[in-house]
């Protein structure tokens, strides 16, 4: 589904992008390109700019410096009334004393449309959000899940060319968020709108967009797909802020490879580029560790070793049964003070006969193990 | 990672983008400086004319002038006469002759003993320097040329003094005894109501609050009858009550009520209804976990009084304090009436003012009745501010439990209260259909014939209620509107901030203040605004203006209450925001516009000082009716008029609950799940 949507035009170009709040920096020299019917996704913990970037294309909150170009027209200093987009923010903001169908109208009036064609398209809108019976009821009246469809209908009723999400599933709880995810991104591929949405939810960013832009302290770590972003971080910010991430303390080795630890024998990790000797961090999703046994049982034969040097003799300290895996952490002299968390499934603890003290045998892929430069905890 | 410094200086030189404004930013930026103007112009401007006032003297300085006098053949010998050396050979003018107002006069021929209009000796005159000046007739002579005028036109010399720039005024006022004494009285009957009232209101509310007796209704409407009434009503019922030929004068055992005694009950009556809504409020909100870990510790009734409710009630303590010391200290219609000779600030105004005729000392007094007025005024702002924060608490609402020991006290208690403020309003009820107190005490409506009397009859009260509506339909207008605007648009942080700032003045400044500064301000003949002298116009914007404070504050309250979000919707559905203000915020805040308009319009009908100096024959309102027709003796007809705005406002009143009803079911069907 990527590769559908990458196709098209550049829609909005954001470049060397700055925003201060007094002495405080919120964006640091942003630049990125969306395009034409992507869903973008901007990602990070709170307090990492992806709002304040959000209203500066708004033009809500206008940046310090720098340029945004919509549609290939600059629309850096203009105010929101002037800007093409529609607006869902986490509260939705649904004028409360205005009926369903009123609030849907709201934008609609005014724009040379009669009132009987109003009337149909909010009647098509309310079809189209999958509430078209509730347009005379108050938004009081519904549940949190179609105040936010109503806001959302409310939003691209005038079509614009920009459809900008403001944590829209934030304030719903857990059901509602998933089902609505997923109508969301139905609709947006419907309507084949260009989309911005900010979320401090992995799982939403994951499942949601064709574009993850992760954004850490004002500036952009990452900028990729789904996939990519998940399997091929950029750097340890990224790696751990999305999914579950090992980190072992490892010494680089020139091209040989790493050493976990300081002095293990040499793995095989991804390719990098340290000198001989810099300490740096070993990264592997515990998902990517692979389980061998203890060498000792019998299906030991059929189990074959894919990079014979990346296998390490660990302790088995502890197993948690999380329903569809065992969650396990695993000790090892070189891994110093930090285990080893793996997810190994149901059938592989079973075929290994793997228990909570018993030594085993684990393999860390090459291709899955990651080397990173060390950070300094800030 | 590569994060750059977060230092500021790391981000590139160059211009910062400045917004390109949109129609809404220049018609919302425009519609803030008009009302920032509006307030600037009604209230530090005035403000400001009365403080240059307060410090400008005016003297006679004779040694500005030279003369000459001729023989009986009207010829001159070139002596010139110096005006100070005659002064002193005659003894014309004392120190304090020469000590003058803007607009004193002051003859010359005194200074000659034996002058005589009829002789032929001849006189010249002449300023000593160029700027002295001296009227012949109404010439005025500002040029240093020698004037020659026969004995007949001598005599229409006058003098007119100097004006300086000093501390002259605030000198004299504070070396009159009977001037400065008043400042001690003021603090002496402010500090004596605020712990008489807020000790009564107390208990009222805690009575309400905190027992389970019964009629609390009735009780709560009682409580807030007095804010229906001038502050000066309850002089009227206290000389019924206990003036020289009273009631219960006897009750007093020979102390009188014209004084401080009478001013401090009559202050307790007015300043109940405010002290006991703070107090109230403070009450409501205390958390009933507190009294909970409180018996669970097996602390006693008394301890937990002293250890959970008076701590939790504090604030609301302090802030009644303070606001009922400022409407006591600041209160002249009251004083006026049942002060007698007991002098207090804001009457000193009133009697340099209209009385004297002393500007300046007018002036003066009101700098002075400023300083603990907005003294007051800054603290209860300050411990407000404490308050806000202690509200966050997420407490569970206390319930009182039935305590019939305890309940039957509380009833009594307040069955007292109610039945002091309900007595002085029966009491002016009474005086007021009495034919002749205390001899013919047979009933009759001949107090209501107000066209009888001084004070402007019925029709001042048919004014009152005009400016009632006025006020209340231009004040919330413009209040609510301003409010909105500094509330919810964009950037401009500075002038917002000003705008908030300004808005917050009108509290602190007293309702007589106001007025004689409006005075200064619009009454002076080279002011283009001068028109509005004298009409209703002036006395609407005087009391938009002094009770400004409380309704920005309300407007302000709902406003944030509305999502902050619904400009930024509107504007990027191309909608204009006055669309987005008509058809959703006004509708969504309509119980606090309702809200505002009530406080506006009874406080338009009761105030007395704000309007005590502007109004004209042709604008006469009812409650200076009151005042006047008291001062001139028509006591039950000034009753009379008291219970008339007493009716109006309780009718006003209700018909707000029914409109409000009405119009809350149309536009807050919304509520309603």
């Amino acid at each position: 589904m990527t590769q559908a949507t990458a196709s098209g035009e550049l829609y909005l170009s954001i470049s060397n992008l700055w925003k201060a709040f007094g002495e405080f920096l919120a964006l640091k020299d942003i630049s990125l390109d969306i395009h034409e019917g992507e869903f973008i996704c901007f990602l990070g913990p709170s307090g990492c700019g992806k709002t304040t970037l959000l209203r500066a294309i708004a033009g809500l909150d206008l940046q310090t410096k720098g340029s945004v170009m919509q549609d290939g027209k600059d629309v850096s200093n203009l105010p929101p009334s002037e800007r093409d987009f529609g607006i869902v923010f986490q509260s939705y903001a649904l004028f409360p004393n205005l009926t369903i169908e009123k609030n849907i109208a709201f934008g609609l009036e005014n724009t040379g449309r009669d009132k009987s064609e109003i009337a149909v398209r909010v009647h098509e809108l309310l079809e189209l959000v999958g509430l078209p019976d509730q347009g005379t009821k108050y938004p009081a009246q519904l549940s949190g899940g179609q105040q936010q469809r109503i806001a959302l209908a409310r939003a691209i009723a005038t079509n614009p060319g920009l459809l900008l999400l403001d944590e829209p599933l934030s304030a719903l709880d857990a059901k509602v968020r998933v089902h609505l995810r997923h109508e969301i991104k139905e609709l947006q591929r419907k309507l084949g709108v260009t989309t911005v949405m900010v979320t401090h939810d992995q799982e939403e960013a994951l499942t949601m967009a064709d574009k993850i832009v992760v954004m850490n302290q004002g500036v952009i770590e990452q900028v990729g797909s789904p996939t990519e972003i998940y399997r091929e971080p950029a750097n340890l910010f990224v790696a751990d802020f999305i999914g579950e991430m090992n980190q072992l303390p490892a010494t680089a080795r020139g091209k040989a490879g790493i050493s976990i630890g300081a002095d293990s024998d040499i793995v095989k990790s991804q390719t990098h580029h340290f000198s001989d000797g810099e300490t740096i961090v070993a990264a592997i999703r515990p998902e990517d560790v692979i389980p061998h046994g203890n060498g000792t049982s019998a299906s030991d034969e059929t189990d074959v070793i894919g990079d014979p040097e990346n296998v390490f003799t660990v302790k088995l300290a502890e197993m948690e049964f999380l329903g569809s895996f065992w969650r396990c952490r695993l000790q090892n002299e070189y891994f110093g003070a930090s285990e080893l968390i793996a997810d190994f499934s149901i059938n592989a603890v079973r075929r290994f006969e793997l228990e909570e003290g018993k030594d085993m045998v684990v393999e860390l892929p090459q291709d899955r193990l990651m080397a990173f430069p060390r950070v300094e905890a800030n | 990672m590569t994060s750059p410094s977060t230092n500021i200086s790391s981000m590139p030189p160059g211009p910062v983008i400045k917004s390109k404004l949109s129609r809404d930013d220049v018609i919302m930026r425009s519609g803030m400086i008009v009302i920032a103007l509006y307030l600037v112009v009604t209230l530090a401007f005035p403000l400001y004319a009365m403080l240059s006032k307060s410090f400008s003297t005016y003297r006679f300085e004779l040694s500005q002038y030279e003369m000459q006098v001729s023989d009986q053949d009207g010829v001159f010998d070139g002596a010139i006469l110096n005006p100070v050396d005659l002064n002193a050979a005659t003894g014309a003018y004392s120190d304090t002759d020469l000590s003058a107002g803007s607009d004193s006069r002051l003859p010359v021929t005194q200074l000659f003993p034996d002058f005589s209009f009829r002789s032929p000796v001849m006189y010249q005159i002449r300023n000593a320097q160029p700027g002295g000046r001296f009227l012949v007739g109404s010439t005025l002579h500002d040029d240093t040329e020698w004037t020659t005028l026969d004995s007949n036109s001598f005599r229409r010399v006058q003098l007119r003094p100097v004006k300086s720039t000093g501390f002259d005024n605030f000198v004299n006022y504070f070396s009159t005894p009977a001037l400065f004494n008043s400042i001690k009285n003021s603090l002496f009957i402010a500090v004596v109501s605020t712990v008489v009232t807020v000790t009564l209101a107390f208990w009222f509310a805690y009575a309400l609050n905190r027992s389970c007796m019964r009629f609390k209704g009735v009780f709560r409407l009682i409580a807030m009858a007095p804010i229906l009434v001038p502050s000066l009503l309850p002089g009227i019922a206290l000389v019924y009550l206990f003036g020289n030929q009273g009631m219960l004068k006897e009750l007093l055992f020979g102390a009188s009520i014209y004084g401080p005694i009478g001013i401090v009950i009559g202050s307790v009556f007015f300043t109940f209804p405010h002290a006991f809504l703070i107090i109230s409020t403070a009450l409501a909100i205390s958390d009933a976990r507190l009294y909970e870990a409180a018996s669970s510790l097996r602390a006693t009734p008394w301890r937990t009084f002293w250890t959970v409710t008076i701590p939790g009630a504090r604030y609301g303590l302090i802030s009644a304090s303070f606001v009922v010391f400022n409407l006591v200290i600041t209160d002249f219609g009251l004083p006026k009436v049942i002060g007698g000779q007991f002098n207090v600030l804001a009457v000193d105004i009133y009697k340099q003012v209209i009385g004297q005729q002393n500007f300046e000392m007018g002036a003066v007094v009101s700098v002075v009745l400023i300083i603990p007025a907005i003294f007051a005024f800054a603290l209860d702002r300050y411990v407000q501010s404490k308050q806000v924060a202690a509200l966050s608490a997420r407490s569970v609402p206390y319930q009182p439990n039935p305590n019939p020991k305890m309940d039957r006290i509380f009833l009594i208690y307040s069955s007292l209260v109610g039945l002091f403020i309900v007595g002085i309003l029966a009491v002016c009820q009474f005086a007021a259909l009495i034919k002749f107190w205390p001899y013919d005490l047979s009933l009759s409506l001949n107090n209501y014939q107000f066209d009888k009397m001084d004070g402007g009859g019925w029709g001042s009260y048919y004014n009152s209620i005009k400016l009632g509506l006025i006020t209340a339909v231009v004040g919330t207008a413009v209040i609510f509107f301003g409010a909105y605007l500094v509330e919810k648009s964009k950037g401009f942080r500075v002038g917002r901030s000003l705008f908030q700032m300004i808005a917050m003045l009108p509290m602190a400044i007293p309702g007589m203040v106001l007025g004689l500064a409006y005075i200064f301000f619009f009454n002076n003949p080279s002011n283009p605004l001068n028109v509005i002298y004298g009409t209703m116009a002036i006395l609407v914007i005087s009391a938009v203006t002094h009770f400004y404070t409380v309704s920005h504050l309300t407007a302000v309250t709902a406003l944030k209450q509305m999502d902050r979000e619904f400009e930024s919707v509107s504007a990027s559905l191309k909608q204009p925001t006055l669309k987005l203000f008509s058809r959703v915020t006004v509708p969504v805040c309509m119980p606090a516009v309702l809200d505002i308009s009530i406080y506006l319009f009874v406080n338009a009908m009761t105030t007395v000082s704000a309007v005590v100096f502007l109004y004209s024959p042709k604008t006469s309102l009812a409650s200076i009716a009151v005042l006047n027709m008291d001062d001139a003796g028509d006591i039950a007809p000034a009753a009379a008029m008291g219970m008339m705005i007493f009716y109006t406002n309780a009718a006003a009143r209700i018909l707000h609950l029914i409109a409000s009803k009405g119009i809350l079911r149309r536009t807050q069907a919304w509520r309603a799940r």
